[in-house]
C-alpha cells in the first residue's frame, strides 16, 4: 500500500491547498457528480482544507440513492417469492422501500445473501441448483461490464437458475439533463474516475461544448480529488470550459473499448427513471432479447410499480444538488442510518449518510 | 421499538444494539451495577470486590485464520475482565451445539479451548451443553462467563476518563474483523490476514501495577471497532477526543483489504488489543511498558481526551484535514465474534 500513503500525504495535500487558495478569488460551485468522491472528500477530512469560497455540491452519482422507490419495492417483492434467492451488493439490503427493505424482508424469512460480485451470485446459483438466484443490477458503467462477462459466463454454464434484475444506468444522459436546469449554476463537474475508466474523457466533449461546463476526471485519493479541484479552479479563472483528466493513470480519452463492448452485447439503452431527476430517455440498460432467459423482469414477470417517495423525504433535491443534507428536515431527525427514510441515509455512497457520519 | 423485530443490525456492536440495551433490557432489568455497562461488572461483596462477565459467541466461520470459535470465547470474556483491571480466577463455557455438527470439529473447538485456558492461566470451573435441531442453530454457538478479583486500589471505567488524558492503542486495528468479513467474502487477499485473538489480562496487569492510579479507562475496541468504542468512552466520561490518523497502527494487508472492500477500519474489530486513557505524565512510561510485552510490541499514542464538547471525536486525517468520528450505525457486519 505504498502509493495509498504516496496519494494521502499530508505535506503535498498541504502545497496543494495553498495552491487552490490561490486560485480561488470568489465564489465557485463544483459539483462532485460520484458518491464515492463524497465519501472520501469527508473521509479525508478535505472540506476543512479547502478554500473557503469553493463550494462542492453532491451530484447524482450514487446508484443506490438514484435508483426509484418502485425499484426497491420490486425488489423485496422478488426477494418474498419462494425458492428465489436475492443476491445483492450489501448497500443494497438496508435501502428503504415503500414498506420496509430487504433487510425486513429477510427478517421475515426472505433469502437475501450479500456479495461482493456479480460472479458470485453465479456461483451462489451454482451451489444452490433448485433455487433461482436473483441479482438487482445497481450500477452506472463501471459496475455493468461485470454483470455483462457474468451473463455471458452464466450462459457458457448453462446456467437456468440465474437471472439479473437490471437497475443499471449510464451517466452522460444524465448529466445533460441535470446541467440543463438552469438553477444550478454550476461552474465545474468534478467527473467520476471509475465511471470514466469505461467510457473514457471523450464522453464529456458533448456537455463541456454544450453547457461551457468544465469537466475534470478525478481518481479517489485525496491528491487526485485536490489536483483535479485545481484544475476546474484554474479553468472558472481563466474563462474555460474543457474536459480535464486528472487521473490519467486509469482514464484514457477513449475509454475501456472492449469493456464498452461488452456493455452493448449484452444490454441496450432504455429510458429510466433517476429519483429525483424522473425519466431520463436513454439513461438506462436493460438486457438484449437475445439473453431474456436471463432477465428476471421477463422470468418472474414483474413491473415497475409508480411509487411516490417517502414524505418528507429530500434525497431528490439533494441528488441534483439543489438542498444540502441539512436542509432536509427529516436529516439527523426522522432519518439516521439506524432508522433511514432515504436512501442517501444508508448508502455508504449516499450524501446524507457522508454528511450525518463525518461532519456534523 | 418502532420496528418490530430483531434485524442483524442490533448484534452489531453499534447504535441499534445499544438502542436495544436501553430501550429494553435496561428498561425492566436495570440497577445500579447493571446500568454503567462496562465491560465487566464490579461487584463489593464485602470481603473484596469481584468483576463479572458473560458474553456470547456466534463467529461464523467457526475456523478462521489465528482461531476460532473456542480461543475467541476463552479470550473475549478474560479480555472483558482485564479491561476493569480484574485478575482473572475461572470461565465457565456454556455450549449450544447443532444436531449435525461433526464430532472431529467440536472436539478441535474443545481442544482449542484447552489450550487458551492453559496458556491464559483461567480454567474452566463449570458448563452446560444442549442440543437444537438441525437448521434451529449454526453449527455452534458458545457463552462463557467469568470471575475474577478487582483490587481495591484499582478504578478503571469509561467514565474515570478526563481531558488531558493520554490515548493509547496496544498494537494495530481491524485484524480480527477483516480476516473474518474477507474469509466469508471469499476473497483471498494476498499476505497474511489473520485474527489477533489473544488474551490481555498479563499485559493489562503488568500495566495497572507499573503505574498506579494512571490508568483510567481500558477498552477492547471488539465489535463496533475503535470508532465505537472511543464514541461511547467520550459519551460515557462527558469528554471530547482529538485522534491522529496517522498514529493508529494498522497492517499494510489489513489497510489493503480495507481499502478493497470499501471498508472503514476504524470500525472493524481487534480481539487482542486495548485503548488505555493514561494520566499525561505517565503516558510515556505507560507505552514503554506496553511495547517491552510481546502483546503490545505495535503500541502507539494514538491522541487524547478533550473538555469537550461531550461525545465529540474529532479525527486529524493523514492528509491533515478534520472530520468526526461517531459509533457504528447501520452497518451490516454481523457474526463475527
Amino acid at each position: 500500500m505504498k502509493h495509498l500513503h504516496e496519494f494521502r500525504d499530508k505535506g503535498l495535500a498541504s502545497s496543494l491547498a495553498t495552491e487552490l487558495e490561490q486560485l480561488v478569488d470568489g465564489p465557485v460551485r463544483f459539483m462532485e457528480v460520484c458518491g464515492t468522491h463524497t465519501m472520501a472528500i469527508f473521509r479525508h477530512g478535505l472540506r476543512s482544507i479547502l478554500p473557503e469560497d469553493l463550494h462542492l455540491i453532491s451530484g447524482p452519482g450514487c446508484p443506490v440513492c438514484v435508483t426509484s422507490a418502485g425499484y426497491i419495492d420490486a425488489f423485496i417483492k422478488v426477494a418474498l417469492i419462494p425458492r428465489v434467492t436475492i443476491a445483492t451488493f450489501g448497500d443494497m439490503v438496508r435501502v428503504p422501500g415503500t414498506s420496509g427493505s430487504l433487510a425486513h424482508a429477510r427478517s421475515r424469512g426472505a433469502r437475501v445473501e450479500v456479495v461482493y460480485s456479480p460472479m458470485d451470485a453465479l456461483d451462489l446459483a451454482d451451489q444452490h441448483p433448485e433455487d433461482l438466484v436473483v441479482f438487482p443490477a445497481i450500477g452506472f458503467e463501471a459496475t455493468v461490464p461485470g454483470v455483462a462477462a457474468t451473463i455471458l459466463e452464466a450462459r457458457r454454464r448453462k446456467r437456468k437458475n440465474f437471472a439479473v434484475f437490471s437497475a443499471h444506468k449510464v451517466m452522460p444522459p444524465a448529466l445533460d439533463a441535470l446541467m440543463s436546469n438552469q438553477g444550478l449554476q454550476i461552474q465545474g463537474l468534478l467527473c467520476p474516475g471509475h465511471v470514466s475508466t469505461i467510457i473514457g474523457a471523450k464522453a464529456y466533449k458533448p456537455l463541456a461544448e454544450r453547457y461551457s461546463l468544465s469537466c475534470v476526471i478525478a481518481g479517489f485519493e485525496p491528491i487526485d480529488i485536490l489536483q483535479a479541484l485545481i484544475l476546474l479552479a484554474r479553468q472558472a479563472g481563466e474563462s474555460r470550459a474543457e474536459v480535464g483528466n486528472a487521473y490519467p493513470r486509469a482514464v484514457s480519452w477513449e475509454g475501456n473499448v472492449r469493456a464498452q463492448g461488452l456493455i452493448s452485447k449484452v444490454f441496450e439503452p432504455v429510458d429510466a427513471e433517476w429519483r429525483g431527476m424522473g425519466i431520463i430517455p436513454g439513461s438506462g440498460l436493460a438486457l438484449r432479447p437475445e439473453f431474456s432467459e436471463f432477465n428476471a423482469l421477463e422470468r418472474l414477470d414483474i413491473k415497475i410499480p409508480k411509487t411516490p417517495e417517502p414524505k418528507g423525504c429530500r434525497c431528490g433535491e439533494i441528488l441534483v444538488g439543489q438542498c444540502l443534507p441539512p436542509d432536509c428536515p427529516l436529516f439527523g431527525k426522522g432519518c439516521t442510518p439506524l432508522e433511514p427514510v432515504g436512501p442517501c441515509m444508508v448508502s455508504t455512497e449516499g450524501t446524507c449518510a457522508a454528511y450525518y457520519r463525518y461532519g456534523r | 421499538m418502532k420496528n418490530k423485530t430483531i434485524f442483524l443490525d442490533h448484534g452489531s456492536g453499534g447504535l441499534a444494539g445499544q438502542e436495544l440495551i436501553s430501550g429494553l433490557f435496561l428498561k425492566y432489568l436495570g440497577n445500579p451495577v447493571l446500568s454503567v455497562l462496562e465491560d465487566s461488572a464490579v461487584i463489593e461483596t464485602g470481603v473484596g470486590r469481584l468483576a463479572f462477565t458473560t458474553d456470547s459467541f456466534v463467529v461464523d466461520p467457526v475456523f478462521f485464520p489465528g482461531g476460532d470459535i473456542g480461543s475467541l470465547a476463552v479470550h473475549g470474556t478474560i479480555n472483558d475482565l482485564a479491561m476493569r483491571g480484574a485478575r482473572p480466577l475461572c470461565l465457565s463455557l456454556g455450549m449450544i451445539l447443532e444436531e449435525g455438527l461433526s464430532l472431529a470439529d467440536l472436539e478441535l473447538i474443545v481442544i482449542s479451548i484447552k489450550e487458551s485456558t492453559e496458556k491464559a492461566g483461567v480454567p474452566i470451573v463449570t458448563g452446560d451443553t444442549k442440543v437444537v435441531p438441525r437448521g434451529n442453530g449454526d453449527k455452534v454457538f458458545i457463552n462463557t462467563s467469568g470471575i475474577g478479583t478487582v483490587s481495591d486500589r484499582v478504578s478503571i471505567s469509561a467514565s474515570e476518563a478526563r481531558p488531558g488524558d493520554i490515548i493509547l492503542l496496544s498494537g494495530t486495528i481491524a485484524d480480527h474483523g477483516v480476516t473474518i468479513l474477507t474469509r466469508r467474502a471469499g476473497i483471498s487477499i494476498k499476505g497474511d490476514l489473520k485474527s489477533d485473538t489473544i488474551a490481555l489480562h498479563r499485559f493489562v496487569q503488568t500495566l495497572v501495577e507499573a503505574l498506579p492510579g494512571a490508568i483510567h479507562t481500558l477498552r477492547d475496541p471488539t465489535r463496533g471497532g475503535m470508532a465505537t468504542a472511543l464514541s461511547e468512552i467520550a459519551k460515557t466520561a462527558e469528554v471530547g477526543m482529538e485522534i491522529e490518523e496517522s498514529g493508529i497502527p494498522i497492517r499494510p494487508e489489513v489497510e489493503a483489504a480495507c481499502e478493497l472492500l470499501g471498508l472503514d477500519p476504524l470500525y472493524l474489530a481487534s480481539e487482542g488489543k486495548c485503548l488505555a486513557f493514561v494520566a499525561p505524565d505517565r503516558s510515556r512510561q505507560a507505552l514503554d511498558i506496553m511495547r517491552s510485552q510481546p502483546e503490545g510490541k505495535d503500541a502507539a499514542i494514538i491522541g487524547m481526551v478533550t473538555k469537550g464538547p461531550a461525545g465529540r471525536v474529532v479525527l486529524k486525517t493523514a492528509v491533515g484535514g478534520e472530520r468526526l468520528v461517531g459509533p457504528l450505525s447501520g452497518e451490516p457486519l454481523p457474526r463475527i465474534c
